[in-house]
């Protein structure tokens, strides 16, 4: 640990600078995603082309694409900017199917009853379709965080200083626990990001909190069916969706 | 506020017809329903009411207007919507939905749950399930909040599309009642959608009977249709010809006892 406590201040900076790169790009990539996954949730046609293109864009090597990014756009290579720009494409990449795949998982029901109830076009996007998938596209929006968090420290080999600092610092001067120090910084903080989503998801969807069998207290009514829809949560498939509905109650 | 049907017609760019030349009207403060199987456009024609679907050809007017001179999101908010089972915000507490339209119309939102209080408890819910999520209630909880919600803007015109057709037979029978009292105090315009024979003919003012293609088969009180269906597609809807529609009197202790086909007595003539 001699090293570490050597160290500290600037491992800490290195820490809070892979932060500010990993943010940026996440949050990015939900906007853009969700564009575009709307889009492809649209209009099919256009939505197959569109989801398409991501997913083949995020199969272009980081290195390159941080190459790229700077010409296209005419920034330097170095500039954080240019980072954040290239991990927000393979955030969206990674994002916008599920994007798609939130809005497809709205009750019908229940969006043509908010249509027939009067919500307009805008309405019905903020207030209904927004809010209900967000179960699906927190799932989605978990991923994405690790995984920049993860891809962040690839700006280290252009020079951009992150927690990736460490890896190559580490290993061209031989120092094992610099090397270590950045493995583990690293996940502990795609960790606390992704612990952050979820809290962030749970805050977000408290409808999605409920315990079984609390239908049954506080009836007036003689109704003898059964509570509709205890556990109505959508799960998504395939994506890290561990962070199943808190089994809690506010009351 | 009367609606009236005039000539409407639905058809599909595959060619298929929903609604064929369908002419109707409901009287204001009249309860019309709509039955027939699924596929005989009853809910089609419903929702040409709050232009939900615009007919092909043909207009549909509210006291003599046409809708399609209506703004689309005012006319909605204008018209009460009962949706079939699963039609509640989910994401919305029970006080928040059953203020929803009155929020829209930009009424202050404390004042909308005030009113949604009153009418929680007036389709018989306690206000304290306000504070729930639509998944916290029972399916026919639910659609008493179905109902509620419809009712909060005040609004002239119902429409009710099968809302209480997923709900257990008993509880579909006391919402059927309370609806039945409501109704009688509140004598809204109503056009109901149905495949319950019986729900039509315990709700319905008048009764259209729908066959495949958005034909009319029948269009009568529930007494005129019971006394004289049109046709054997009617007699078989209405099941005529079923043992409880065929009641006959028995003289018992001198008494006439109304007795169904199977000789099970159903009730004494008063």
């Amino acid at each position: 640990m001699t090293w570490l406590e050597a160290n500290r201040s600037w491992v800490l900076e290195l820490l809070w600078q892979h932060l500010l790169l990993s943010v940026p790009a996440v949050a990015i990539s939900v906007v853009v995603a969700v564009v575009l996954g709307r889009v492809a949730w649209r209009w099919p046609r256009v939505g197959s082309v569109v989801l398409g293109v991501a997913s083949l864009l995020y199969s272009v090597p980081a290195l390159p694409l941080l190459i790229v990014v700077p010409v296209l756009l005419s920034i330097p290579l170095r500039s954080e900017t240019n980072l954040v720009v290239a991990l927000a494409v393979y955030g969206t990449a990674l994002l916008a199917g599920t994007a798609a795949d939130a809005f497809r998982t709205v009750d019908v029901r229940v969006r043509e009853a908010a249509e027939a109830m009067g919500y307009s076009r805008r309405g019905l996007f903020w207030r209904i379709d927004l809010p209900l998938s967000l179960p699906v596209l927190i799932s989605g929006i978990r991923v994405v965080a690790v995984s920049t968090v993860s891809l962040v420290t690839i700006g280290a080999l252009v020079g951009i200083s992150s927690l990736g600092s460490l890896l190559t610092d580490g290993f061209q001067r031989g120092i094992r626990e610099e090397v270590a120090t950045g493995v583990i910084a690293t996940m502990v903080l795609a960790v606390l990001l992704d612990l952050a989503v979820v809290l962030a998801g749970r805050a977000l969807t408290p409808w999605q909190r409920r315990v079984r069998g609390d239908a049954r207290t506080a009836r007036t009514t003689p109704d003898r069916d059964h509570p509709a829809g205890t556990a109505g949560t959508t799960n998504p498939a395939g994506t890290a969706g561990t962070a199943g509905p808190a089994a809690e109650v506010s009351a | 506020m009367g609606i009236e049907f005039r000539g409407v017609s639905k058809t599909y760019p595959d060619g298929t017809v929903a609604v064929a030349e369908f002419s109707c009207e409901v009287p204001s403060h009249r309860t019309l329903a709509l039955v027939g199987t699924s596929g005989s456009g009853k809910t089609t024609l419903m929702r040409m009411v709050n232009r939900m679907i615009d007919p092909t050809t043909g207009t549909v007017l509210i006291d003599g207007k046409d809708v399609r001179s209506l703004e689309k999101v005012a006319l909605r908010r204008s018209i009460g919507y009962v949706p079939q089972a699963g039609g509640l915000l989910p994401h919305r507490r029970v006080i928040d939905n059953v203020a929803t339209v009155p929020v829209l119309n930009g009424v202050a939102k404390a004042a909308a749950r005030e009113t949604a209080d009153g009418l929680l408890a007036k389709v018989g819910l306690d206000p304290a399930l306000g504070r729930r999520f639509p998944g916290q209630l029972s399916g026919g909880q639910q659609q008493r909040v179905a109902v509620a919600r419809a009712l909060a803007a005040d609004p002239n015109i119902l429409l009710m599309d099968e809302p209480f057709g997923a709900v257990d037979p008993i509880v579909r029978r006391d919402l059927q009642d309370e609806l039945l009292a409501l109704q009688s105090e509140l004598g809204k315009t109503i056009v109901l959608v149905t495949h319950d024979i019986d729900e039509a003919f315990r709700l319905g003012d008048e009764v259209v009977i729908l066959r495949t293609g958005g034909v009319i088969a029948q269009v009568g009180t529930p007494q005129q249709i019971v006394a004289d269906p049109a046709d054997d597609f009617v007699r078989d809807f209405v099941g005529s010809d079923r043992a409880e529609r065929t009641l006959r009197t028995v003289e018992m202790d001198g008494r006439r006892v109304v007795v169904d086909g199977d000789d099970r007595p159903v009730g004494v003539l008063a």
